[in-house]
């Protein structure tokens, strides 16, 4: 007899195959020293579908302004570091906790409405950010973007080489760290109660889940991801402008994630990698219309059926491949 | 001021009629068709082309402009969109964003990235002044005809919708779809002409506002938020709300820019927001309808 608590222990185990992945990311830049700068990005863009699937897989919480915190962390990262001190991790936590403020600040817009409407208002928040990055120009450079921000060493030791390996280190790790803690979250039974939420809002209030505050709190923790993403972005790069802000990446960072999978936090990191090679691919090819291939394979994504396009024993039985 | 209020009525109009498709087609089959801006551009550069390559004067492009895009909507609905009405809103955006990217992509192919221009024949050009001081009115020629064209157009829809039987079998599907059809009421028809009009309506708002609004293959990404508001914002379920709506939008959106352009589009995006938290299913709702 396997009682909820079992199964959340259980699935709260990791697997075998689980250290071992992330060892071969590690190693990954270490190998191939000339790509660590893809591998970075690839870090990066994970950390960010990871947040989103906290909202949008794991609570059900249709948005298209996430680059608001992703962007929220990059300002503030880098407005740290110039303003003042360059070193990384303190940046790094001043990002998060920026972004999570704002993400706290935010969930009071989530709560009510329709996917409409939680659409229109993530959206305008993400707008509303970046008109506010491109007019504050005294602070942030405006369209310009954010120069001349200096990274101090990493730890103190580690200075950010411009071959992006101690880059890619540092974010491969900010990564592990915050998945681990993202799957012992979602793995526990305040996990549980937002899946709940997920499947159904109104039978979930029924048996006694506070909806409001377990949405305001999900949300912030994915805003804070998604600040840390955003600060590792400015912190690697050096730099934060006002394209972090733009609405394809909030569009991209979902469409990664629903290729990898939504609702499984592997489904972020496989949907960065793939996303990220397959952009590095096409665009080598047609620098310039690489978007048409990206919204053709969306539109076969989506006909095809987003559960199906992984199984692809179930394309030509009609509507078998559906989970119930 | 008059003049400022003139114009954003103008631009208003024109982004009702741009988005009034959107709004019955979300309100009937309660899908987010984030793709309706492509359909604004397709008119747009229909419009272009015909007028540069084959001198098409600029009044008998609108009605071409318009059947051509209704065409064109009522194949993609029968073929693409058909089968995404049952999906989740997350498989609705994603399609209708995949759609975009690629009309954009290929729009810039075929057209490059230049902004297009539209040129106005010459009685459309002028601008009439009455009045004088703060009291001004500057009344370009053209802003009047969009809004002569568009009232026309509104007139004409809310007589369609309110008086004919097609609009009450309109408002059946819209309240209850599944009572619509057990009524004897063909839905699926009912659908694809709506928008194939709503699609049209939305190419012809495109080749109206070339001008206005400019016209680009990245008009459909800039745009879809204005859209998105006016729909929110007024509501699915009427014609007038988004009218309203898209009015409030227009005023707001060109006197904030004339007097504080420092602020930009806070205005529009800060009002919308807190509008949706304050009324989440829009302004004006009306009762009784199926949510």
């Amino acid at each position: 007899m396997m009682t909820p608590h079992d199964a959340l222990l259980n699935r709260r185990r990791w697997r075998w195959w689980e250290p071992v992945l992330w060892l071969l990311a590690l190693a990954v830049p270490w190998l191939l020293p000339s790509h660590s700068l893809i591998v970075n990005e690839i870090a990066i863009v994970a950390l960010f579908a990871l947040s989103l699937d906290l909202v949008l897989g794991y609570t059900g919480i249709v948005s298209l302004g996430h680059a608001a915190f992703l962007g929220m962390g990059a300002y503030a990262a880098a407005l740290f570091a110039k303003l003042v001190m360059p070193d990384p991790l303190v940046g790094l936590l001043f990002g998060i906790g920026v972004a999570t403020l704002l993400g706290a600040l935010c969930s009071f817009t989530i709560m009510r409405g329709s996917d409409l409407t939680r659409l229109m208002v993530t959206l305008g928040v993400a707008l509303i950010l970046m008109e506010l990055a491109n007019k504050l120009d005294w602070l942030t450079g405006g369209a310009d973007g954010l120069q001349g921000v200096v990274m101090g060493p990493l730890l103190g030791r580690f200075e950010f080489d411009l071959q992006g390996q101690t880059a890619a280190w540092y974010s491969l790790s900010v990564l592990i760290l915050l998945f681990a803690l993202a799957r012992r979250l979602v793995n526990s039974p305040f996990g549980a109660t937002l899946t709940a939420i997920r499947d159904n809002r109104l039978r979930a209030m029924a048996i006694g889940i506070p909806v409001t505050s377990r949405l305001a709190v999900v949300y912030a923790v994915a805003a804070a991801l998604a600040g840390a993403a955003g600060a590792l972005l400015a912190q690697t790069t050096g730099f934060a402008s006002i394209d972090v802000f733009e609405f394809h990446r909030s569009a991209d960072v979902m469409l990664l994630l629903v290729i990898g999978g939504t609702g499984w936090l592997y489904g972020g990191v496989a949907g960065a990698v793939v996303f990220k090679l397959m952009q590095d691919l096409i665009s080598s090819i047609t620098p310039q219309y690489w978007t048409f291939w990206i919204g053709l394979f969306l539109v076969v994504l989506v006909l095809v059926g987003r559960q199906r396009l992984m199984r692809p024993w179930t394309w030509f039985t009609r509507g078998g491949g559906r989970k119930a | 001021m008059l003049t400022i209020l003139f114009d954003g009525i103008a631009y208003g109009m024109l982004l009702f009629i741009l988005a009034v498709g959107l709004a019955v087609t979300m309100g009937l089959m309660n899908f987010i068709n984030l793709a309706h801006g492509a359909f604004a551009m397709v008119g747009g550069y229909i419009t272009v082309l015909l007028m540069q390559r084959l001198d098409v004067p600029f009044l008998l492009c609108l009605p071409l402009v318009f059947i051509g895009v209704a065409l064109l909507g009522a194949v993609l609905e029968r073929t693409l969109y058909r089968p995404m009405y049952a999906k989740p809103h997350l498989d609705q955006v994603l399609f209708s964003i995949g759609l975009t990217f690629m009309t954009v992509a290929s729009m810039d192919y075929f057209m490059g990235s230049s902004q297009q221009m539209i040129h106005l024949p010459p009685w459309l050009k002028g601008r009439t002044e009455l009045g004088e001081g703060a009291w001004m009115l500057g009344m370009g020629h053209y802003r009047l005809f969009i809004i002569v064209v568009c009232a026309a157009l509104t007139v004409g829809l809310q007589y369609v919708l309110a008086r004919t039987r097609f609009g009450s079998r309109l408002r059946a599907s819209v309240d209850d779809q599944r009572v619509a059809a057990g009524l004897g009421i063909n839905v699926n028809v009912v659908f694809l002409s709506t928008f194939a009009v709503g699609s049209g309506l939305a190419g012809l708002g495109g080749a109206l506002g070339a001008e206005v609004l400019g016209l680009d293959p990245t008009f459909p990404l800039k745009f879809m938020i204005y859209f998105l508001i006016v729909v929110a914002v007024g509501g699915t379920s009427s014609i007038t709300g988004p009218l309203l709506a898209a009015l409030l939008l227009g005023i707001a959106d060109v006197a904030g820019k004339y007097y504080i352009p420092k602020l930009g589009a806070f205005i529009v995006y800060g009002l919308m927001i807190v509008i949706l938290i304050w009324r989440p299913q829009g302004l004006f709702v009306r009762q009784g309808g199926k949510s």
